[in-house]
C-alpha cells in the first residue's frame, strides 16, 4: 500500500495516535499553557504593512489547500482534469484559485479587446458584441455548482481513489454575475426561427478544442448565463476569462469557456463532445446521449480520507455537500453503518436551486468503526441511490454520472478509507 | 434591419460569419466542396497524425484509439472507436477541421480533412482502399453505430425507481461488510506522485486516453 494521505494528514495522525489522544486537554492538565503564559512575537512586533500584499493568498500553513491532479488518468496534463480540495473547505462557495479545471486544450489567454463574442444562425440579424457591449445589458447574480460529467467516473468499476478531493472534487460552486442568455438571443431576433420547441443552440469556445454543445432552446431561454463574473471578481483564465457560459444544474462540459459563438439551428450538432464523449454506455452496448441534468448527490467531506479523525474520542462534526441539478436539496440523511440506519442532518442553511448545500451532522465518536455515508434528497423527490442501484440499470461502463452514496470506512485510530459495502 | 431591444453590437459581416460558423451537422450541412481519397489520407495522417494516433489509427501510448473495437461496447472493457463507436461521420470531419492536429488546430486545408476522414474509414473496414470522400457522397457513408444511441431515458427508467420515502431502520438483509477497499488499488497520488503502476496501465487501457 503507498502512502495516501496528504503529508499534513499523516503528521495529523501520527500526532493524534503517538502523542496524545487528546493534546489539549493534556496540555492543560499538565500545567499552564506558555502559549497563554508567555508573551508571543506576535503580541510585541508588527505584522506586515497593508501595502504588502496587493492581492494575497492564503497563509502559507494552508499550503496543503490546493487543486491536485492524477497524472494516469489523461495522456497529457493538457486535454485534462484537476480536482478541487473540498477535503479541506466548508461552507458552499469555492474559493476561485483552488477550483477544479478541466480543459480540452490548455487554459487559453483571452483579453477582453480581442474578445468577440458572434450570434449567428435562425436569428434576424447576425451580430457580434464585444465584452463592452455585453456589461451594458442588464445583469443577474446567481450561485450554481458546475459538476464535470466525469465527476466520480473513476469510482464505477471499485473503489478506487482514496480521498473526496478525488473521487468528488471536479466540481466547483461559485456567485455568477452575467447577462441571461435569453436577452442575448433576443438582441439578435428569434423570429426567424420560427417556432422554437424544436430548436437548438450550438454554443463554442475560442479555445483550439471548441467543446462545440448543442443545447435545447428551452433551456437556452430558461436559466443559461453568459456570465463574466465569479465570487465577486473577473472569471479566473482558467475557468474562462472573459466570459463563460453557466448552464444551471448541467454536466460540466456544456458551462462553454472563453465563449465566442452562439448559433440558433434546426437540430442538434451532434459534435464530437455530444457523440464520443459526453455519452453514456449502458451495459448492453447501446449508449445514452445528452444526459444533460447532474442527479441530486452528496458526499462526506470531513471525516474522509484526507481528513482522518485526529481528536480522539468524543464530539465529532461530520459535513459534507449536497446538490442536485433538478432544483434545492431538501434533506440530506446520514449512516454510519453503511446504510443499515439512518439519521437526518441539519443543513448549513436552505439550499439554493442548483447550487452546492452544505450539512453537518454534530454527533459524538468514541473509536467505534463506522461505514460512513450519506443520502441526498431534492425537492423533485429524487433520492440519491447507491453504486449498486446505478450499476444495476447502466452496467459499470457509463463513464459518466456517478452519483452514487459513497462509502468511508472510519477505523478505531480515526483513519478513513474509501471503500464499497454490501 | 434590428428587432433588439437594447441596439447593442453590431451584425455580423459575412466573413466574419465564414470564418467562425464551420460546424457541420450529421445531414452535411456545412460542408465545404472538396474531395480526398484514402492514399492521400495515409500520406497526410503519417505526416501529421501517426505520431499520436499510430500509423493505423491504432492509438500510441494513452493516446486515443480511432480504428477497431468492433463489437466490444458491451465488453466488461468497450473499445471506444470513430469505427465501433462514433455515430455520425459528420463529428469526424468537423472535429478533425477545427480542433486537429492537437497543438496544432486548424491547419489542414479542407482536402486533407476528407483525405484524412477517408483514411479513417478505411482504417476501420467502412470503406475500400481505392474510395475517394467528397461533399457530394459524404452522406452515403454508413457509420457501424448510428443505431446506438437512446435520449437520455433516465426520468422514465431511474427518477421513477428513486423517490419518495427512503429507508431508515433495518435498511439491509444481511449485515453489511466491506466487499473493495480504495487502498488495496493502491492508485491515488501520493504528495511524492508514487502509485501502483500495474494498476496504472490497465486504467489507462480503460479510459483509452483523452
Amino acid at each position: 500500500m503507498k502512502a495516501t494521505l496528504s503529508r499534513r494528514a499523516l503528521l495529523r495522525s501520527g500526532f493524534a495516535t503517538g502523542v496524545s489522544a487528546a493534546a489539549g486537554a493534556a496540555l492543560a492538565q499538565d500545567g499552564p499553557d506558555p502559549l497563554i503564559t508567555e508573551t508571543q512575537d506576535w503580541a510585541i512586533y508588527t505584522g506586515d504593512p497593508v501595502d504588502a500584499t496587493p492581492y494575497g493568498l492564503p497563509i502559507r500553513f494552508e499550503a496543503d489547500v490546493i487543486r491536485r491532479n492524477v497524472p494516469w488518468l489523461t495522456a497529457d496534463p493538457i486535454s485534462s482534469i484537476n480536482f478541487t480540495p473540498i477535503h479541506a473547505l466548508d461552507g458552499t462557495i469555492t474559493p476561485q484559485g483552488c477550483a477544479f479545471e478541466r480543459h480540452h486544450s490548455g487554459a487559453i489567454e483571452l483579453a477582453k479587446e480581442d474578445y468577440r463574442l458572434m450570434i449567428n444562425g435562425l436569428v434576424d440579424t447576425p451580430l457580434v458584441f464585444t465584452y463592452e457591449d455585453l456589461e451594458r445589458f442588464p445583469r443577474e447574480n446567481h450561485v450554481y455548482f458546475c459538476e464535470c460529467a466525469a465527476n466520480t467516473g473513476m469510482e464505477w468499476a471499485g473503489a478506487q481513489l482514496n480521498g473526496v478531493q478525488f473521487t468528488h472534487g471536479m466540481i466547483h460552486n461559485m456567485e455568477y454575475t452575467g447577462v441571461s442568455l435569453r436577452t442575448l438571443l433576443n438582441e439578435a431576433g428569434l423570429g426567424a426561427a420560427g417556432d422554437l420547441s424544436d430548436k437548438w443552440v450550438y454554443v463554442e469556445g475560442a479555445d483550439a478544442s471548441s467543446n462545440g454543445r448543442s443545447i435545447p432552446m428551452e433551456k437556452a431561454l430558461d436559466d443559461v448565463l453568459v456570465a463574466f463574473k465569479a465570487n465577486g471578481e473577473a472569471l479566473r483564465k482558467e475557468h474562462g476569462y472573459p466570459v463563460r457560459l453557466v448552464v444551471p444544474g448541467w454536466e460540466g462540459n456544456m458551462w462553454v469557456k472563453w465563449l465566442r459563438r452562439i448559433e440558433v439551428t434546426d437540430a442538434a450538432v451532434q459534435s464530437r463532445e455530444e457523440t464520443s464523449k459526453y455519452t453514456d454506455v449502458l451495459a448492453d452496448g447501446t449508449a445514452r446521449k445528452w444526459t444533460w441534468v447532474m442527479d441530486a448527490k452528496s458526499v462526506i467531506t470531513s471525516p474522509s480520507p484526507q481528513q482522518p479523525i485526529t481528536h480522539g474520542n468524543g464530539p465529532l462534526v461530520i459535513t459534507g455537500l449536497a446538490w442536485s441539478g433538478h432544483g434545492k436539496i431538501t434533506r440530506v440523511d446520514i449512516s454510519k453503518d453503511g446504510g443499515m440506519t439512518w439519521e437526518t442532518a441539519r443543513l448549513g442553511r436552505q439550499g439554493d436551486t442548483k447550487a452546492l448545500t452544505r450539512f453537518y451532522l454534530d454527533t459524538e465518536w468514541n473509536g467505534e468503526p463506522w461505514l460512513l455515508q450519506s443520502r441526498a434528497m431534492d425537492e423533485t423527490g429524487y433520492v440519491q441511490p447507491t453504486k449498486d442501484e446505478l450499476r444495476e440499470v447502466r452496467g459499470e461502463n457509463s463513464v459518466y454520472h456517478n452519483n452514487c452514496i459513497q462509502t468511508w470506512a472510519i477505523a478505531p485510530d480515526g483513519k478513513a478509507e474509501n471503500v464499497e459495502v454490501s | 434591419a434590428r428587432t433588439g431591444g437594447f441596439g447593442l453590437g453590431r451584425e455580423a459581416h459575412p466573413e466574419e460569419l465564414a470564418a467562425w460558423d464551420v460546424d457541420v451537422l450529421p445531414d452535411g450541412r456545412g460542408l465545404p466542396v472538396g474531395s480526398g481519397d484514402v492514399w492521400t489520407g495515409d500520406e497526410v495522417f503519417s505526416e501529421k497524425c501517426a505520431s499520436c494516433h499510430g500509423d493505423f489509427a491504432e492509438g500510441r501510448d494513452a493516446w486515443p484509439v480511432l480504428a477497431g473495437g468492433f463489437d466490444t461496447l458491451d465488453d466488461r472493457d468497450p473499445v471506444k472507436t470513430v469505427g465501433s463507436y462514433w455515430p455520425y461521420l459528420s463529428t469526424v470531419w468537423d472535429y478533425v477541421h477545427r480542433s486537429m492536429p492537437f497543438g496544432n488546430a486548424g491547419t489542414l486545408t479542407d482536402d486533407e480533412v476528407y483525405a484524412i476522414t477517408a483514411y479513417i474509414l478505411y482504417s476501420n473496414n467502412l470503406v475500400e482502399d481505392d474510395f475517394t470522400l467528397s461533399n457530394e457522397n459524404f452522406t452515403e457513408v454508413e457509420m457501424y453505430n448510428t443505431d446506438g444511441f437512446i435520449v437520455d431515458d433516465r426520468p422514465a427508467v431511474e427518477y421513477t425507481m428513486w423517490s419518495g420515502e427512503p429507508c431508515m431502520e433495518n435498511c439491509k438483509d444481511g449485515p453489511v461488510e466491506i466487499t473493495r477497499r480504495s487502498t488495496e488499488v493502491g492508485v491515488t497520488p501520493a504528495d511524492d506522485g508514487s502509485m501502483a503502476e500495474s494498476f496504472m496501465e490497465e486504467q489507462l487501457a480503460r479510459l483509452g486516453g483523452t
